[in-house]
């Protein structure tokens, strides 16, 4: 549909740069089913299918593996176990060996992967895999870890505390003392798009695998390793995913793993395609918590002292269990100032599918440990929540004090979390609904309403600082026609566009002058995984750099040429001043060309000033925050726990939005997600280890028919990154998502009116109706008891 | 018997070409068909179950409406069952020449797509939905959407996108609706009234001409699969790789689609779909309009079929207890054979109907409550809509003059192994005063009646508390107090 127009010369600005509302580079190509996901590639002929057998037991020794009929039933071709995998049979993201490609010798959760059945069709694959027969010696499972005790129970990694000051102390002596403890559930993906990967096999020990991947250099990597041969020999494409959200940071080696042992053995194209129940089965998910806490405080409700204990689930494996824990930690303050402080994570080895990264990679669950940490201190002292968060957020940007400090330590120098709350609570009237909530629940006797306004500082930067590098390949063609190529990936999130915007912007040309295109290791090597929200901050570094490489040799080439200083050398939309005269973008390329200019850049990018000691549990771990704050308001059916959001208001820091379209989406969908998260999307485990929920029949996500009635979404627009990022602009992934805190406090709330709101209701997530039934129930029998 | 032509291939219109297919697996979906035989990869399998919308297409049907175009779901309708449709996907859409028709253009500039994956089935719905109301509320738009699931917008785009679709183009002038003449036209000429028998043995399907030629092939083949809506048989195959074979198909068959009343009593033939019945019961029973918004999405909606729902006995199947409560009754049918028996007597144990083999459910009989009975259905889920049931009441209540209770029938879903009437909980109430004190005895009988299982829908303390409550929510609606007793998306606050 982009039909390329001449470009202006006349124009004053051009189309698409940064700043502006811009369509979705795809969308065009969305809504004609015309855009090309990996299962809609042609396949090369001779593709040959994969379907999984998977375990089912929990937890056990695999006596013996009977795949004789496997490989006797229809159009199958061969079944690989754990020995055909020629390299290492492992895909540990974090090189703990723990993490196998196929199981060998032992099961551990219900649903790994035993055997991969390759066949003609995916459906001859997927019936003859039913065919196995598998005898097990069953072992005792851990299937949650609510019985667990993080000071006996095997954890898979190293965990981490962080400490400040004297917590134990500090509560010992505060005039008030709560303890207590949270269940908070995990949540599933569900990406539209399930895992797949299509390997094609190359000359000698080459491979391409077309892969549905959040980190195409780690899958590179680990693909390699499982094929045993160098990385340079392993190519990963990917042009887009359907949904990712974590889910395919690590989740998508093992299908591609999978897929290129088949393809390399079979010297086919081999295509892996999990089916719902499949991916949701077998592959890691948001990290369940237990949440221990004790807090300490002064009759105002100032906090003195808090010690958390955050176990998570993290599944058989290590995966990113030990950074998903970190993160927690680093959140557990979410924007308010501990005095004293300690907390410790817990990652937890259970007999379930490997937990992974999920948008907010378990900083919503630390700060979800604040918020009821806040609650319970509200409570206490008989205050409306919002007053206790506004008495103990961090100084703001511009009076910083004593109360500037994270528990790691890191100084928070741009804290604006004052003037959104502020302005918010305006915007969305608070104490007036405040007041009407309370007439309101006086005279109805079922149905209750509930408010809450929850803030959110989110921290941007991968932890593991070896991360936050960033690269990207910028070719100028003869016709001024531009490639780009960058190490992020596309998942729905508009990255490619952006950093399309930025390039735009460098070179003062128009959006649809610049090519986007598929991102592959063969073009920008050794890329992170396109998560932790960093995708515009670190790509967009690193195109505009390669772009400015060539815009400076093409100002050398015009001074040059042109006999002028450099500095009368003006990019100008589509067009190049020149002294006194002005040459079409195009001209000037074609010029360069002819004099043998450089047209080609590779640009770099790594985020400056950050570190992290883990050992000391210090650091200046972020290279900043990004703000925002929620208010929401549901109508709860004390009969049966039905709940409705009537209202949500928002209001989000992106700095200087690169588009404010593309982030009122990320908003608006990050919400909505952190909402399902913390309400109806609820996974249940029967006693035998087996996920019940793994399909959308029995996973409810939200519908439209979920998003709050009314629902008010702006973005500050007089914020800016305290750092030098891309133009400004602040990363917008994940921090929305933790927005969704205020439907469960506003659930809390509504049920905490049963009891004339004297009993903290301690609300576990998900806040199902059962769940909010349950504590209604609950708070009505202790306001009984309690007289 | 009667002597029906027998056709052995399937034909119907796709896009815009006629098809013909004289190999049909009996499980073949049309989602695989497209997909992996058309190579129109447009459509997209995100679940295979009929619940996420990724995959959804219009058909195109004949009916007493005349032609008309419905949202289903690929992933779970059987290409068998599309003989005589006119079946239309995403890659049909299109505007003016060289532009995008005003569905997708609204939703381009609306950023109604963040990642894609859902949006041509979004896109589809939409289409469906305008097409039949080009200004829609923002309750039909939910509506309409229930059956699609987006992760990543959060949908706000996507209704607005929605609202604005008619501001790119009339509706009356879509090319569909240009084409309706030629292609009513076409589909008519594939009416040919004859049997659509093919393949042998595990490969073998049967479209029956009529519903009178239905009742003599599943006399002589009682072990085939009946299949209706397929919203449910067609997880067996995409989910359990069962084997189906053979196959009748009854979707829209001739005979099984009518909807009549007579003398107070609504007659809804088997296959008649939700959609269908329900534009007729809501209107003359209008507490079953909100429980049909809660059943499914519209894909399934448009697909399933009350017949289906009743006979294939599910313990939470959503239309049994509140037909129970009317009194409904059923008419099965064996050959030539008929019987017709209460509802209730039907649902015999988990997975054991009242159902002899080769026998059939031919229609469900629905007397209309009087006007001065109070009826009620009330459906409890995790999440509100296009979800399972965890507990379902339904209340029909006869008050005598005195103000004490006449009779009352109250029946559940979700509770025991079948639909099941509350007896206890009934007997408690008949004869006394309609009041909160009676409402309250009554309720400590609910453990009498039912004891309900956990599982991953619901613990079973949570399913017996909410059932009862559901006899106070009844009681107070009963008492004319205008305030609110359930949280309602209807309104904003």
């Amino acid at each position: 549909m982009n039909k390329h127009a001449t470009p202006n010369l006349k124009a004053e600005k051009i189309v698409g740069g940064v700043a502006t509302d811009q369509r979705h580079d795809s969308a065009h190509k969305h809504v004609s089913g015309s855009a090309v996901y990996i299962d809609d590639m042609p396949e090369p002929a001779g593709t040959l299918h994969v379907g999984l057998g998977l375990s089912k037991v929990a937890h056990g020794i695999l006596k013996s593996v009977d795949l004789s009929a496997v490989r006797a039933a229809p159009g199958v071709v061969d079944v690989l176990t754990y020995a055909d995998v020629p390299g290492e049979n492992d895909v540990s993201p974090s090189n703990m060996h723990d993490d196998p490609v196929l199981a060998e010798g032992k099961v551990q959760f219900f649903g790994q992967p035993i055997f991969a059945v390759i066949a003609q069709t995916r459906e001859a694959a997927r019936r003859a895999a039913r065919l196995a027969r598998i005898e097990y010696d069953e072992l005792p499972a851990l299937i949650s870890i609510w019985p667990l005790d993080p000071a006996k129970d095997k954890q898979v990694t190293t965990p981490l505390t962080l400490r400040r000051g004297d917590a134990a102390a500090a509560i010992a002596a505060a005039p008030r003392r709560v303890k207590g403890r949270m269940k908070l559930g995990g949540q599933d993906h569900f990406y539209l798009e399930g895992q797949v990967s299509l390997a094609i096999p190359g000359e000698d020990d080459e491979v391409i695998v077309y892969c549905s991947t959040q980190g195409p250099s780690e899958t590179q990597h680990l693909v390699a390793h499982a094929l045993g041969v160098p990385s340079h020999a392993v190519t990963v494409e990917v042009r887009r995913m359907g949904g990712g959200f974590g889910g395919k940071e690590t989740q998508a080696n093992q299908c591609a793993a999978i897929a290129a042992i088949a393809a390399k053995k079979l010297h086919r194209a081999v295509k892996v395609r999990l089916d719902r129940d499949e991916d949701m089965t077998a592959t890691g998910k948001r990290h369940d918590f237990a949440i221990d806490y004790e807090v300490g405080f002064d009759d105002e409700g100032h906090i003195l002292g808090v010690d958390f204990l955050f176990a998570l689930n993290a599944g058989f494996s290590a995966d990113l269990s030990g950074p998903v824990g970190d993160r927690a930690l680093f959140h557990c303050d979410n924007a308010y100032f501990y005095p004293n402080v300690h907390a410790k994570s817990a990652p937890l080895y259970t007999n379930t599918v490997s937990n992974t990264a999920f948008r907010g990679f378990g900083g919503p669950q630390g700060m979800v440990g604040a918020e009821r940490v806040i609650d319970e201190v509200a409570f206490a002292v008989g205050k409306d929540s919002l007053e206790i968060r506004k008495l103990n957020f961090y100084d703001p940007m511009e009076a910083i004090g004593a109360r500037c400090v994270t528990p790691y330590h890191q100084k928070v120098e741009d804290c604006i979390i004052q003037r959104i709350v502020a302005e918010l609570e305006e915007s969305a009237n608070y104490t007036r609904r405040r007041r009407e909530i309370r007439a309101f629940n006086a005279n109805s006797r079922f149905i209750k309403r509930g408010l809450a306004l929850t803030p959110v500082k989110f921290g941007i930067s991968f932890t593991k600082t070896e991360s936050n590098q960033a690269g990207a390949l910028v070719h100028v063609y003869a016709d001024g026609s531009v490639h780009m190529n960058h190490g992020g990936t596309e998942m729905g999130q508009g990255l490619h566009l952006k950093v399309a915007q930025v390039v735009a912007e460098e070179f003062q040309i128009d959006l649809d002058r610049v090519k986007i295109t598929a991102t592959t290791t063969a073009k920008v090597p050794n890329t992170a995984p396109t998560a932790a929200s960093s995708g515009a901050d670190l790509n967009g570094m690193a195109a505009q750099n390669a772009a400015r490489q060539i815009r400076q040799r093409l100002t050398d080439f015009a001074a040059e040429k042109y006999q002028v200083p450099v500095d009368q050398v003006v990019f100008l939309p589509n067009r190049v001043r020149v002294g006194n005269q002005e040459v079409s973008f195009n001209d000037l390329i074609k010029q360069a060309y002819i004099a043998r200019v450089q047209l080609s850049a590779a640009g770099f990018y790594k985020t400056p000033k950050i570190h992290w000691d883990r050992s000391k549990g210090q650091g200046h771990a972020f290279y900043y925050y990004a703000y925002g704050a929620a208010c929401s308001e549901v109508s709860v059916d004390t009969l049966t726990g039905e709940y409705v959001v009537e209202r949500a208001d928002i209001l989000h820091d992106c700095g200087r939005s690169l588009n404010r379209a593309i982030d009122i989406g990320q908003v608006e969908g990050g919400f909505i997600q952190g909402m399902g998260w913390l309400t109806t999307e609820e996974l249940w485990w029967d006693d035998k280890g087996r996920l019940r929920t793994h399909a959308p029949s029995t996973y409810k996500i939200p519908l439209a028919s979920d998003r709050p009635k009314i629902f008010n979404v702006a973005l500050t627009d007089w914020s800016q990154a305290y750092e030098p990022t891309i133009h400004r602009s602040k990363a917008v992934g994940e921090p929305p998502l933790p927005h969704g805190m205020s439907v469960l406090h506003a659930l809390s709330d509504a049920v905490a009116s049963v009891a004339d709101h004297r009993i903290c209701p301690r609300l576990d997530a998900p806040a199902t109706p059962e769940r909010v039934l349950m504590a209604i129930e609950r708070l009505k029998k202790e306001a009984r008891a309690g007289g | 018997m009667a002597k029906v032509d027998i056709r052995n291939e399937i034909r119907f219109i796709l896009n815009g070409s006629d098809v013909v297919l004289t190999s049909v697996a009996p499980d073949a979906t049309l989602l695989d068909w497209l997909r992996l035989d058309r190579t129109l990869r447009g459509t997209k399998e995100g679940c295979a179950e009929g619940d996420c919308g990724a995959c959804t297409v219009l058909i195109g049907k004949l009916s007493a409406a005349g032609l008309v175009y419905e949202s289903v779901n690929a992933c779970i309708r059987f290409l068998g069952s599309l003989d005589g449709t006119h079946v239309v996907t995403v890659e049909h859409l299109r505007g003016e020449p060289g532009k995008l028709h005003p569905v997708q253009q609204a939703m381009v500039d609306f950023h109604g797509s963040q990642c894609g994956f859902c949006t041509p089935g979004f896109v589809m719905s939409l289409y469906g939905l305008w097409m039949k109301s080009p200004d829609p509320s923002n309750a039909a738009i939910e509506k309409a959407l229930q059956g699609n699931l987006c992760r990543c917008t959060g949908y706000e785009a996507i209704m607005r996108a929605a609202h604005a679709i008619s501001s790119y183009g009339k509706a009356t002038k879509d090319p569909l609706a240009a084409e309706r003449r030629d292609i009513t036209t076409r589909l008519q000429a594939l009416r040919d009234g004859a049997r659509v028998e093919i393949g042998a043995g595990k490969t073998r399907l049967v479209v029956p001409a009529d519903a009178d030629d239905f009742a003599s092939v599943f006399e002589h083949e009682p072990a085939a699969t009946v299949v209706a809506g397929s919203t449910d048989v067609g997880l067996w195959v995409t989910k359990h790789m069962r084997d189906i074979s053979p196959v009748i198909f009854i979707g829209n068959l001739p005979g099984l689609c009518a909807i009549t009343e007579d003398k107070g009593v609504i007659s809804i033939g088997a296959g008649v779909t939700y959609t269908e019945a329900f534009s007729t019961l809501s209107k003359r029973i209008p507490a079953l309009g909100p429980l049909v918004d809660r059943i499914g999405g519209e894909q399934v909606r448009n697909m399933g079929t009350i017949g289906g729902n009743v006979a294939n006995g599910s313990p939470i199947g959503d239309t049994p207890p509140p037909l129970i409560a009317l009194g409904a009754r059923l008419t099965l049918r064996k050959g030539k054979k008929r019987r017709t028996i209460p509802l209730q007597d039907f649902f015999i144990a988990y997975g054991k109907q009242d159902r002899q083999p080769g026998e059939f459910v031919e229609a469900v009989h629905v007397p209309v409550p009087a006007k001065d009975t109070r009826f009620a259905v009330y459906k409890v889920t995790k999440r509100r809509d296009e979800d399972i049931t965890a507990t379902l009441g339904a209340f029909h209540l006869n008050l005598a003059k005195d103000g004490t209770v006449a009779d009352i029938r109250i029946a559940y879903g979700g509770m025991a192994a079948t639909p099941k009437r509350a007896s206890a909980v009934e007997k408690a109430l008949i004869g006394k005063v309609w009041n909160e004190a009676t409402v309250e005895a009554a309720m400590a009988e609910y453990a009498n009646d039912f004891t309900p299982l956990t599982d991953m829908r619901a613990t079973a303390e949570y399913r017996a508390l909410a059932a009862k409550n559901l006899l106070l929510r009844f009681y107070v609606e009963t008492t004319g107090n205008k305030a609110p007793f359930q949280v309602s998306r209807s309104e904003a606050a």
